[in-house]
């Protein structure tokens, strides 16, 4: 076939628009691929991240070994994110003395100024930073806030929750069940 | 003279007063259309497509307050994009940095174009100076050769 | 009961497709015109059954058959009547049926007229109007079918299924979502159909042009045969995009119209393949140059179409025109990937028969200059293609996500608009085949100096911009010589025929309706140009926080804030509106009721401004922010928005230069023509 077409067009014009339309063909493909994967899903490995806190501590991949980790995204201008806010604190309180579990809320888009006037007026007293650059949102391919990803001490994704937590119940029972073995 | 001196005196703690708070503010409140003309040039982070100075969402007017916030601080209107990039990525920006890959952009149109242009030119005049191999009979139905006749009389009355 | 019917239409629509398409081939095959005569029929009979389907979706959509999971998803109790019934195209699984429904009844459309001239090319075209029709109506029936029922089981937990499964009860929620709140407006009836109407007729001359492709014709017939469906499919992508432009503006508070997002320029890019073809098959008709390219220039649009519609559905770009995530997505894509690749290998299989049969003699001839003009569309593609492709590639090729935004596409494309107008003015003037410089410029030089004397207005004006005097003068250009083309025309009948003026001018258009009625086009492309032209260079804003009885000034118009009222409707809104009196010079014009609607449901906030439109400006007040409870005191941003009328406008006139062009020529030709070329659509030259 391409020998009778390198009769008919010129066959390096030939190549290279063929060459050209895979490309192209490619690069939507594995765009569509990526829209399509969704957000993490449980098993995944947990992406690495690090995290300036507002209090200007580092958080990074060596302070996530061996420990359940509870990564939140929210934002000030989120109002379904005060749904969750007490609760979440509430689980905090619970499980910080373990020291086997972490909490680390990624504060997705946001104004500093709000942000810090949301976790006063929430008493939120976990770490909390800033996602610079939207990175680690991009990175658990997350959809909006707030979701919610929790790891196991593998570092894989445990439990997945897309939208507010509905009680301390419910963060609960998805963490214990990380903490038995 | 004494009326004066206490007038001085006010004038003087007026002025070390005003002094101070624009210490605190860093400079007068920004006029919201200097806010607007920077936030016209960035993405509104979470949205799509929607341009900072028209998008009416909750979090669009933090970040309008954020630019008045940080013009109020002294910042310029570049420091201004540098922050938003440093928060909330490139995307926020209206047209793609220009460095690395993304010259791309900004070279590839002209590129187009100007190649097209010499393709084209190239192919034009070749096809004029070669002698026609086959010059088919002006094809003509019954319309052609009115709209011929039509042509042929506006060429007459020029 | 409907809703079944719907769906057993549907799905025997579905099988017809394929049976048509194998009916052909046969016919093909075995040389049986019988078998192609069922093929026929069975695309012949798609479009009643899919009107029934749809109408089955309408009666269920309108009577709020909330048991229907997509009637649930896109309606509400309060929404009106206008809007159930459209929301036909309001969410994914509907508008792909609407979609089907319309290209069924342009096929069917198609087959309905004489073929006796053409039995060689129409299996080609049932294959490729029902190889489209099944693949559409494929992603309905597997995976987007808005027949779908909900169900409750014994636990009460609710899914959705087709038949009823066991142990399940028929389940039907209170009230609906309701439409996405940005699609509650009249513009929303009209736009959604007229683009949809623009694409779905592109199929049309596709399949002709394969047709002619695989049958190896390489005359101009499949051009003069769907010309008329080129222009009705390219009058209504521009009405499309022109509609909605009117309702981005009415509706999403920009202050604008166009936003070059990146699903507008996936409908804006057919519309310049499309524009580019018209052209561009004139030559082929009249010097049988350039076959290659026309065939190019129609796949292209075929396939951009679909890219378009992909693209909306995909989730690959994110933007407000998305439909909600959806699996198709794959689905779309081989169908694109494989449509683009088998015609473009049909192509280039037939390029030696495609050579031209002339050649080009002369640089200033209408066809060189035609040549130019699709160059200048074709570039102005490959601009607004890279512009959406170009984020893609850098998140693959450098993982960062960038935004390509309004100020690259106008930059780049600028020039080229200026150039096309430029053109828009030399070419009508040129002739065919041979042009030289000397006869060119004894036809241009009067236009060209009374349009040189519109620049010395604007100077005199104190216009300094010099791409706005560069835009008003060519567009001043191409507007003079249109009309001069006209007064030519009817004056040269006049004094050949002996009419007076009145009657030779109409007589001029009516019996040249394609030449003419593209003049026309032209005179609207130029009250739209100077409209852009308007507002891109001359638009100004202003923001202020105005408290009860302040002003805000913006070029001699003063807005006064009277009052703000807060109330909740019926249609689950928080609506938040200002009341302001607009003067202009002191002098009291109107009121203007800028607002905001809160919806709760989406919780997505939609800015209606208040508009005070005349010929020369819009005033375009929008509700910022305002204090809450006290309402004491408002922030407004208002955009004058000079000559941004004159787009509208044109677009009417645009309107009305198309249907001319199209409308079929009943009387007889009066220069006695032969009998076989009565009836046949309007060729007089353009």
């Amino acid at each position: 076939m391409f020998a009778k077409k390198s009769k008919t067009i010129s066959s390096w014009g030939a190549v290279f628009a063929w060459a050209f339309l895979a490309g192209l063909l490619a690069l939507v493909a594995i765009q569509l691929n990526s829209a399509q994967r969704g957000v993490l899903t449980r098993g995944e490995p947990a992406p690495e991240f690090t995290l300036t806190t507002f209090e200007g501590e580092v958080i990074g991949p060596e302070n996530l070994v061996g420990k359940v980790v509870l990564v939140n995204f929210w934002a000030s201008w989120c109002k379904p994110c005060e749904q969750e806010a007490a609760a979440l604190q509430s689980a905090w309180e619970l499980y910080e003395p373990r020291g086997d579990v972490l909490f680390v809320g990624v504060d997705y888009a946001d104004t500093q100024n709000e942000a810090l006037a949301y976790l006063k007026r929430f008493a939120i007293t976990y770490p909390n930073g800033p996602d610079l650059g939207i990175r680690i949102y991009y990175a658990f391919r997350a959809r909006g806030v707030p979701e919610t990803f929790i790891i196991n001490k593998l570092g894989e994704v445990a439990f997945v929750k897309i939208g507010p937590f509905e009680s301390l119940d419910e963060i609960t029972m998805a963490i214990d069940r990380l903490l038995e073995p | 003279m004494k009326s004066l001196a206490v007038s001085l005196l006010l004038v003087l703690m007026l002025g070390i007063f005003v002094a101070s708070a624009a210490a605190q503010e860093g400079g007068p409140t920004p006029h919201p259309d200097e806010v607007n003309a920077i936030a016209r040039n960035l993405y509104c982070p979470v949205c799509a497509n929607v341009p900072l100075d028209v998008c009416g969402t909750a979090a669009c007017a933090q970040w309008r307050q954020q630019i008045a916030d940080l013009l109020t601080q002294g910042y310029t209107e570049q420091q201004i994009y540098d922050y938003f990039v440093q928060q909330y990525g490139p995307s926020v920006l209206a047209t793609p940095p220009a460095s690395g890959f993304n010259w791309l952009i900004y070279l590839l149109p002209p590129a187009v174009v100007l190649l097209g242009a010499l393709f084209l030119s190239r192919g034009l005049l070749n096809w004029k100076c070669k002698p026609a191999k086959r010059q088919l009979a002006h094809k003509k139905s019954a319309k052609d050769k009115y709209a011929q006749h039509l042509e042929d009389e506006l060429r007459a009355r020029r | 009961m409907v809703a079944d019917l719907g769906f057993f239409a549907l799905l025997t629509v579905f099988l017809l497709a394929l049976y048509g398409c194998a009916a052909a081939a046969i016919g093909i095959w075995r040389r049986q015109p019988a078998w192609i005569g069922s093929a026929r029929m069975a695309t012949l009979l798609s479009f009643p059954l899919l009107t029934i389907s749809a109408l089955a979706l309408i009666f269920s959509l309108i009577n709020l058959d909330f048991n229907l999971e997509y009637v649930a998803s896109v309606t509400s109790r309060s929404m009106p009547l206008y809007l159930r019934a459209t929301a036909l195209w309001g969410g994914q699984a509907g508008s792909l049926l609407f979609w089907s429904w319309l290209l069924s009844a342009f096929a069917s459309a198609v087959m309905l007229r004489d073929w006796r001239r053409d039995r060689d090319l129409q299996p080609w075209v049932i294959i490729v109007c029902m190889v489209t029709l099944g693949f559409f109506l494929s992603l309905i029936l597997f995976f987007e079918n808005p027949f779908l029922r909900l169900w409750q089981g014994v636990t009460g937990t609710v899914w959705t299924a087709l038949w009823q499964p066991a142990g399940a009860q028929p389940y039907a929620p209170i009230d609906g979502n309701g439409l996405n709140p940005l699609l509650r407006h009249p513009g929303m009836v009209v736009h959604p159909p007229l683009l949809y109407l623009g694409f779905v007729s592109f199929v049309i001359p596709f399949a002709f042009a394969i047709a002619a492709l695989v049958t190896g014709r390489s005359d101009d017939r499949w051009i003069r045969l769907t010309r008329r469906w080129t222009l009705v499919a390219w009058l209504f992508l521009s009405l499309g995009n022109l509609v909605g432009s009117r309702w981005a503006y009415d509706v999403l508070g920009w202050g604008g119209y166009w936003g070059w997002d990146p699903v507008e320029i996936a409908a804006f890019m057919p519309w310049l393949t499309g524009t580019a073809f018209l052209h561009s098959v004139m030559i082929q008709e009249k010097r049988g140059l350039f076959k290659h390219w026309n065939m190019l220039l129609i796949i292209l649009t075929y396939d951009l179409v679909i890219f378009g519609t992909f693209l909306t559905r995909s989730g690959v770009l994110s933007s407000v025109h998305a439909f909600a995530q959806s699996a198709i997505g794959p689905l779309f894509f081989l169908f694109i990937a494989s449509t683009l690749i088998v015609s473009l290998f049909l192509l280039s299989r037939r390029w030696q028969q495609l050579k031209s049969e002339t050649r080009m003699t002369s640089l200033l001839s209408r066809e060189a200059l035609f040549l130019l003009n699709n160059f200048l569309f074709v570039s102005i593609l490959v601009i607004c293609f890279l512009g959406v492709i170009f984020p893609l590639a850098s998140e693959i090729l450098t993982g960062q996500k960038v935004t390509v935004g309004p100020v690259y596409y106008e930059t780049a494309t600028g020039p080229l608009w200026a150039a096309l107008l430029l053109l828009m003015g030399v070419a009508p003037l040129s002739a065919w085949r041979a042009s030289t410089a000397r006869t060119l410029g004894r036809a241009i030089w009067k236009p060209l100096l009374i349009s040189l004397a519109v620049v010395l207005l604007l100077l005199a004006t104190g216009m300094r911009n010099p791409g706005a005097i560069l835009g008003l003068w060519l567009s001043a250009f191409v507007f003079l010589v249109t009309l001069y083309e006209f007064w030519r025309g009817a004056k040269a009948r006049s004094s050949n025929r002996g009419e007076n003026i009145v009657a030779a001018f109409w007589l001029l258009v009516v019996r040249n309706r394609r030449r003419y009625g593209g003049y026309i086009i032209h005179l609207g492309v130029v009250l739209i140009a100077i409209g852009v032209i308007g507002i891109e260079f001359f638009q100004l804003e202003t923001q202020g926080s105005l408290a009860v009885g302040e002003r805000l000034e913006l070029g001699g118009y003063s807005m006064e804030y009277v009052s703000l009222a807060e109330f909740q409707t019926a249609d689950g809104r928080l609506v938040d509106r200002a009341v302001v009196n607009l003067y202009k010079d002191d002098q009291f014009l109107r009121q203007l009721y800028p607002r905001r609607d809160f919806y709760f449901e989406s919780q997505q906030p939609m800015n209606i401004p208040g508009l005070y439109s005349t010929i020369e400006s819009d005033v375009y007040l929008r509700l910022v922010d305002w204090e809450p409870v006290s309402a004491q005191s408002a922030t407004f941003k208002v955009y004058l928005n000079p000559l941004v009328n004159w787009v509208w406008m044109g677009g009417i006139v645009f309107m009305v230069g198309t249907l001319v062009a199209a409308w079929p020529e009943r009387e007889t030709v009066e220069m006695a023509a032969p009998a076989r070329f009565r009836g046949r659509p309007a060729e007089a030259r353009g």
